[in-house]
């Protein structure tokens, strides 16, 4: 069966053919009145800070779903490498996936070279492969660690552009923190100044910021050690501690009691069977 | 870049930074100029979302090569991207030659790329160096992906507040000196007068002895009428 094929020339790169497709079918679904439902999204504040012996990375643990609250504590710092956290805002699927990924990656790339990865091989490797999807994952991260060659703080945007920063803040709650930031960083912090800043720089965010809430993630670098602290500070849960009245607080009025009478009509027994 | 049709699933709002709908630009300017020995170099230090300042303090004179500079505006993950992939090019291609590498290799290089993906890039580049051929050279490769040399070149944003004060300013012949006087003041018309250029400005001189950096911080600008 003879064919005639046209040989189409493969332009190289990625093709985002079905990104457009995509956008198309959502403008045709909300023409219809119907809205597609939203990606999870961790509406976030999330920060980082270089202090004298290595990097204090702290985050909120509200994700949202729209205007719904989907998950109250999520852990927004990811585990990159043993001496290397990512902090992830944006959507909450690619934040997670791509730390791992590169967490994979990075692994290897440490077995083969015989050697602890460096925060900068973890931030070439993040943006080229967000550079490779042109935005279209939404992964705005917080990258810090401690290597051979000291502490390092970095920002990476979706697009796959990146910042190398003392201190920086992402998510929608970024102007909060980082209005706390520029007030009181100082370099060369002691640990807990460090931490207490972080902390205040994500209750800013917390309290600021309708995307971000809940409680306050905190994760310590150092070099040879990591203090995952989760959760470092609770919100105020002021509405549970309101749940028990002591007996006499509602006066009560009238009491009635109606007994229901209830006749057995049939009673089964049936074995589980546990073989 | 994004299909106008999308409907966007949260309120944009200019004022705060949503870089799920806009991208990280270095809004910027960037300047280079040659002088008998080599280039001056300067840029501001601004990196903006939307309204927001993402990066008060950005380096956007990139080292390409030892003797070669780059100058980035446009999209800072496009200009990083290309930035990174031409140092890694020139590299090889100096190792190659086992000599120093000519600043219009560096120059030929990125426009080849920013010519090839000229629809999906938004890059505009001034590269400036020195090598012992020619000495020192800038050649500009705006958006769009042409490539041309010229003895004083602004780009960027704020470029076009102060083409007038570089016509009317630059003069042939002038001292290393001179060139870091005429930058540094160009830079800071054009940040008072462009939003998207401010924070510090990032000067560099090549030349056969190397590179040396400097920055001017915002109160040691040089200073103009206030009216």
């Amino acid at each position: 069966m003879a064919s005639v094929s046209v040989c189409q020339y493969h332009s190289g790169g990625f093709s985002f053919e079905n990104c457009k497709r995509n956008a198309l079918l959502e403008a045709d679904i909300n023409k219809l009145g119907f809205s597609s439902p939203a990606a999870r999204k961790t509406g976030t504040t999330i920060c980082g800070v270089v202090y004298k012996d290595g990097v204090v990375l702290g985050a909120d643990t509200r994700a949202t779903e729209g205007m719904v609250v989907a998950d109250k504590n999520c852990s927004k710092i990811h585990y990159i490498s043993p001496n290397i956290y990512c902090c992830g805002a944006g959507t909450a699927a690619d934040t997670e996936m791509t730390t791992q990924i590169i967490s994979s990656n990075l692994e290897l790339h440490s077995l083969s070279t015989g050697r602890l990865p460096r925060v900068t091989t973890a931030n070439r490797m993040l943006k080229q492969m967000l550079f490779r999807y042109q935005g279209y994952i939404g992964a705005a991260l917080v990258l810090g660690g401690v290597d051979c060659n000291g502490p390092h703080l970095y920002s990476i945007y979706p697009h796959g552009s990146t910042d190398k920063l003392p201190y920086v803040t992402m998510g929608s709650g970024s102007l909060a923190a980082m209005a706390v930031f520029e007030d009181r960083y100082r370099p060369n912090m002691e640990e807990e100044e460090a931490k207490r800043l972080v902390r205040d720089a994500i209750a800013a965010g917390i309290f600021n910021d309708l995307g971000s809430g809940s409680n306050i993630d905190l994760c310590v670098i150092t070099k040879g050690n990591v203090d995952y602290l989760r959760p470092h500070d609770m919100e105020h849960h002021l509405i549970h501690t309101c749940l028990n009245f002591a007996h006499g607080t509602t006066g009560v009025l009238t009491k009635a009691v109606t007994p229901l009478n209830l006749e057995v009509v049939e009673e089964s027994v049936q074995t589980m069977d546990t073989s | 870049m994004f299909p106008a049709n999308v409907s966007t699933l949260n309120t944009y709002n200019d004022l705060y930074p949503d870089w799920t709908q806009r991208e990280v630009s270095t809004g910027t300017t960037i300047m280079a100029v040659e002088f008998e020995g080599g280039v001056v170099i300067g840029a501001d230090s601004r990196t903006t979302t939307g309204a927001y300042i993402a990066n008060r303090v950005t380096d956007k004179l990139t080292p390409i090569h030892e003797r070669i500079f780059c100058c980035r505006s446009g999209s800072a993950a496009d200009t990083q991207a290309i930035a990174d992939a031409v140092t890694y090019q020139l590299g090889f291609h100096s190792i190659e030659l086992d000599e120093a590498p000519l600043v219009q290799t560096a120059a030929s290089l990125f426009r080849e790329m920013c010519y090839r993906y000229r629809e999906e890039l938004m890059a505009g580049i001034i590269v400036a160096g020195w090598d012992p051929r020619r000495g020192g050279q800038v050649y500009t490769v705006p958006v769009g992906g042409m490539m041309t040399r010229q003895p004083v070149s602004v780009g960027g944003s704020g470029s076009s507040y102060i083409y007038g004060y570089v016509d009317s300013n630059y003069r042939a012949g002038m001292s290393k000196e001179e060139c870091l006087k005429f930058t540094a003041e160009a830079l800071a018309l054009a940040m008072e007068r462009d939003g998207s250029s401010g924070g510090v400005v990032r000067l560099a001189v090549i030349s056969e002895q190397g590179v040396e950096r400097q920055a001017i911080l915002g109160n040691q600008l040089p200073k103009f009428s206030t009216v």
